[in-house]
């Protein structure tokens, strides 16, 4: 890092999926904030690469209301729903706008979300007006989970690999531009529909869709969130919550030849860090909605530039640079190394001995992290360790008293002051691993509070390498060198 | 019995405006947050550090959880005066003075703010005590005074189905909770909220009843089973010094002229009797009460006043967030400083002779012990003033038990086994200050807890020896 050289990383997408140019990776979403074009050329005043038209069909008609949300922590909009529909304007009306924007913002991509009827004629007529109108490419709803669906369009295409195929087909007969579809991640395995969309010669794909979801009851009404007059319906999922499940769908796509095309990652994509994930994982662009509808347009300000300055620390000069750098580093569970072992380490001087380490361990995985540091008894080779209810019942029944002197205080600073003996935290409250019966699964480390105190180092075990597959197959090769 | 007991109690208007609350409490969302916070240490060591063990994780994650109703009930279960420890608590050497957080040098959980709000909901929600056991048990018990010690030792007891009477000598209910913490930290109309829950779990209260008489003991006795002392301390001790008695005390013209001392003061502008003080004070002492009174007298108009210390600003036994709140109140400090001799001026106020003094022999600061302080010479001066609060402490009333039921009393306290509050009677039991020397309202909930326990545990192994 200290050393990294001056420059300024490109950001700039050229020639994505075969023919979008864009300044940086960071779409819109197909959703509220891409509803108008006066919403788009504000978002692209705040810096924002390209944005996929709010879906462009027969005009519908939504309900009110249309969103509910997952707090966590105290936190709003971990995880985000909505039952609303495609575009409720009229298909001139945006295609309209489509031109305008396209006139004043020629550098930034704009494409059009399209989903109509499952006839050739319709899908024909809206892909002529829509690139007529000026759009750079073509996005397919094959995605939308709810309303939509039950009329035959949305994931009611996306959820059966034949029709996808057959619509992108009647796309491709007549689209002059790059046609992406964009999955549900409502099936079994996205790759189905991925592999029938390269079949249909898709030019590229955009994944995920939202997820089906019901987020919550009103447990004074009694009626799931949100309350549509007493009633409400699955809607589809989105937020921070859903990017581990889009991370796994995106990567198991582009780690699939048959499916592998341009993509257009979608999934809980808050922060740039969130980006270049996805980008790691292949993607050529990402797509963003729901934190530009928690925060607005302005948040692109700092993806451009924590994106630039990672990419700076990491010697990357453009996207290209490391675009799918770790998908290969996703395997199947059985080409693991069954003889690589790490084991928890605590930094004893950052340890501020709330102990949840040890009590993680003791109820949630292997009994290993104890509070021992006065050394115990013995039962022969084995330690004897009280158990985590006879230190609490025995610390609590304590007789504590409010330190009333000056005195008293400074003889139980030891509980409130942070500097005494070598460690700031008293000995006792600070866990110890058993190194040697630690199986190395991480869980105190994901609980720890506390930034790098407690790290998973890695121990020799003096083997070498085997994964499962070679074991039951008898096929280690004990000279290979072991691969981190 | 059906009344409540604040019926005799009517809030000052004009006190209220005088005392408001230092704090505003937490709101709902400003609570969730600050819960989040909280890590849920295993075994906490806010829990530990509390006197009375309250569960702060599993209080804490209920209000995170908004399962408020849950949080006040995990709270009550060890605390029965929780509300009022929320408000008197001094938290920074107790729970927050604990927490993890400062080790991570970020500030701690806001235990006592938290505390309050799920307590302010339990007691807006009007919900009730724990229900008492049942079948009860056939074990009497009274319980002398009704501060802090003597309400959580009876409604343990309660609680265990035992029948509990509360004999009280003043016509209000909660002793030091009702007429001895500063307004604006707990407004006694709160502290008899508190108490009224008790009652309502069918403690007896008899109110407006003193313990003087050897008969009025024996009567006791009679009625009784055992005998839980949380009769607090006595009157504070007088300044000592010449020309005390012959000074003009308070009463005598108006109530705050002369001679006051602290808990005098407090209890008086609390119920309403005092609203207004004027001219120059002088508070002799630096403790927690002391400061309360100082604060009390600014507040009730008084200007200037001046806190007369033997000792110098780093020896305060106040708590330090009380000492600076006394600062920023425009209380003085002459630190150093012993009053030597009063007398009446001719202006009709008093003239308190003040002698500068340094310490002698042992120099450390500890109030179990007797110090020796020094005069420095040609430093005698007089200073003239409305009011004298003397706040030095406090003596122990108990001479009636040790005359008569050789209960054994070392330094003016009772003593007792540290664990069952058990005195050197096999009937009676003692807590709180009479028992401690004077420390927190949560040490005294904590000694009248463990004393229920200790009651009920001779209790059970008389009636095991009466079967056998």
């Amino acid at each position: 890092m200290s050393s990294s050289p001056h420059f300024t990383p490109d950001l700039t997408v050229r020639n994505f999926a075969g023919g979008i140019n864009c300044p940086n990776p960071f779409w819109l979403a197909s959703a509220p904030p891409t509803n108008c074009g006066e919403q788009i050329m504000r978002a692209f005043d705040a810096g924002w690469g390209g944005a996929v038209w709010k879906t462009i069909g027969a005009p519908v008609t939504n309900v009110s209301s249309r969103y509910s949300s997952i707090d966590w922590m105290g936190q709003r909009m971990m995880g985000f729903n909505n039952i609303e529909l495609i575009s409720d304007r009229p298909i001139e009306t945006n295609l309209r706008e489509i031109t305008e924007v396209k006139k004043r913002y020629p550098a930034q991509a704009v494409i059009a979300s399209l989903m109509v009827e499952s006839n050739r004629e319709a899908w024909h007529d809206i892909v002529r007006r829509s690139e007529d109108a000026g759009a750079d490419g073509l996005e397919l709803n094959f995605g939308c989970p709810h309303g939509m669906s039950e009329r035959g369009m949305g994931s009611a295409v996306g959820q059966v690999p034949e029709y996808a195929q057959m619509i992108t087909e009647w796309v491709k007969e007549v689209a002059r531009t790059p046609v992406l579809v964009k999955l549900t991640p409502n099936i079994a395995d996205i790759r189905t529909v991925a592999r029938a969309a390269k079949l249909g010669c898709a030019d590229g794909l955009s994944a995920i869709n939202a997820i089906n979801s019901i987020t919550g009851i009103d447990l004074d009404t009694l009626v799931p969130r949100p309350n549509v007059g007493g009633k409400s319906s699955h809607g589809g999922y989105c937020g921070p919550a859903v990017k581990p499940i889009a991370l796994n769908m995106v990567q198991s796509i582009m780690a699939d030849s048959a499916s592998a095309l341009p993509l257009s990652g979608i999934g809980g994509i808050s922060t740039w860090s969130d980006a270049a994930e996805f980008i790691l994982l292949g993607c050529g662009t990402v797509q963003v909605c729901t934190a530009a509808m928690h925060y607005g347009y302005r948040i692109v300000e700092d993806m451009a530039d924590g994106l630039r300055n990672w990419m700076r620390g990491k010697g990357f000069r453009t996207l290209e640079d490391f675009r799918g750098l770790s998908v290969n580093r996703v395997t199947e569970w059985k080409h693991l190394n069954l003889n690589f072992k790490i084991v928890a380490t605590i930094d004893e001087q950052k340890c501020i001995g709330c102990d949840l380490c040890h009590i993680a361990c003791w109820d949630g995985a292997h009994q290993c992290i104890h509070l021992d540091r006065v050394s115990g008894p013995t039962d022969g080779h084995v330690e004897l360790h009280p158990i985590p209810t006879s230190h609490e019942v025995a610390s609590r029944s304590r007789i504590t008293v409010t330190p009333v002197t000056r005195r008293e205080r400074s003889q139980t600073a030891g509980l409130h002051s942070p500097a005494h003996g070598p460690y700031p935290t008293p000995l006792a409250r600070i866990p110890r691993v058993d190194q040697t019966e630690c199986v190395g699964c991480n869980l105190c480390s994901c609980v720890c509070p506390v930034d790098n105190c407690i790290t998973m180092v890695e121990v020799p075990t003096g083997l070498p390498a085997e994964t499962w597959d070679e074991r039951i197959k008898g096929t280690s090769n004990a000279a290979e060198p072991q691969i981190l | 019995m059906l009344t409540s007991v604040s019926s005799p109690f009517s809030e000052h208007p004009e006190i209220r405006q005088r005392f408001a609350e230092l704090h505003s409490p937490l709101s709902s969302q400003a609570a969730v947050v600050e819960s989040n916070r909280c890590l849920n240490c295993f075994d906490a060591p806010c829990m530990v550090a509390c006197p009375t063990h309250i569960d702060v994780p599993g209080f804490i994650k209920r209000i995170a959880s908004g399962n408020l109703r849950g949080a006040g009930r995990k709270i009550i279960e060890a605390n029965v005066l929780a509300g009022s420890c929320s408000r008197v608590c001094p938290v920074e050497v107790l729970c927050e003075g604990a927490c993890v957080m400062h080790r991570y040098d970020r500030p701690p959980i806001q235990i006592a703010e938290l505390q309050r709000h799920a307590m302010d909901a339990f007691h807006a929600w009007g919900e009730p005590l724990i229900p008492v056991a049942s079948p009860a048990i056939p074990l009497r018990v009274a319980c002398v005074g009704s501060g802090p010690a003597s309400l959580a030792c009876a409604a343990e007891l309660r609680r265990m189905g035992a029948h509990v009477t509360v004999i009280e000598r003043r016509p209000l209910p909660g002793g030091l909770n009702t007429y001895g913490v500063a307004e604006y930290k707990l407004p006694t109309a709160d502290s008899l909220r508190e108490v009224e829950l008790i009652r309502q779990t069918g403690v007896e209260f008899r109110l407006s009843e003193a313990i003087e008489t050897t008969a009025q003991l024996e009567a006791l006795e009679t009625e009784f089973d055992f005998v839980f002392l949380g009769v607090g301390l006595g009157a504070m001790q007088s300044l000592g010094i010449p020309g005390e008695s012959e000074s003009i005390q308070s009463g005598v013209e108006d109530e705050t002229h002369g001679i006051l001392n602290a808990l005098q003061l407090i209890s008086a502008y609390k119920t309403g009797h005092i609203t207004r003080m004027s001219g120059a004070v002088v508070v002799v002492g630096a403790g927690n009460t002391a400061i309360d009174a100082a604060i009390a007298a600014r507040r009730l108009g008084a200007d200037p006043v001046t806190m007369l210390y033997r000792r110098g600003p780093n020896d305060v036994s106040a708590f330090d967030f009380e000492f600076d709140h006394a600062r920023r109140e425009g209380v003085s400090f002459l630190w150093h400083r012993l009053p030597v001799a009063i007398r009446n001026a001719e202006n009709g106020g008093l003239l308190l002779d003040i002698q500068a003094v340094k310490p002698a022999g042992n120099s450390l600061a500890d109030d179990r012990k007797p110090d020796h302080f020094e005069p420095i010479p040609h430093s005698l001066f007089s200073m003239e003033c409305r009011t004298v609060i003397p706040a030095i402490g406090q003596s122990p009333l108990t001479q009636l038990l040790t005359e008569f039921r050789h209960i054994a009393v070392e330094h003016g306290r009772i003593v007792t086994e540290r664990a069952t509050g058990q005195t050197t009677h096999p009937r009676f039991f003692a807590g709180g200050d009479c028992a401690n020397g004077g420390r927190e309202v949560v040490d005294a909930i904590a000694d009248g807890k463990r004393a229920a326990l200790g009651i009920l545990a001779k209790f059970n192994s008389a009636a095991e020896v009466a079967h056998v």
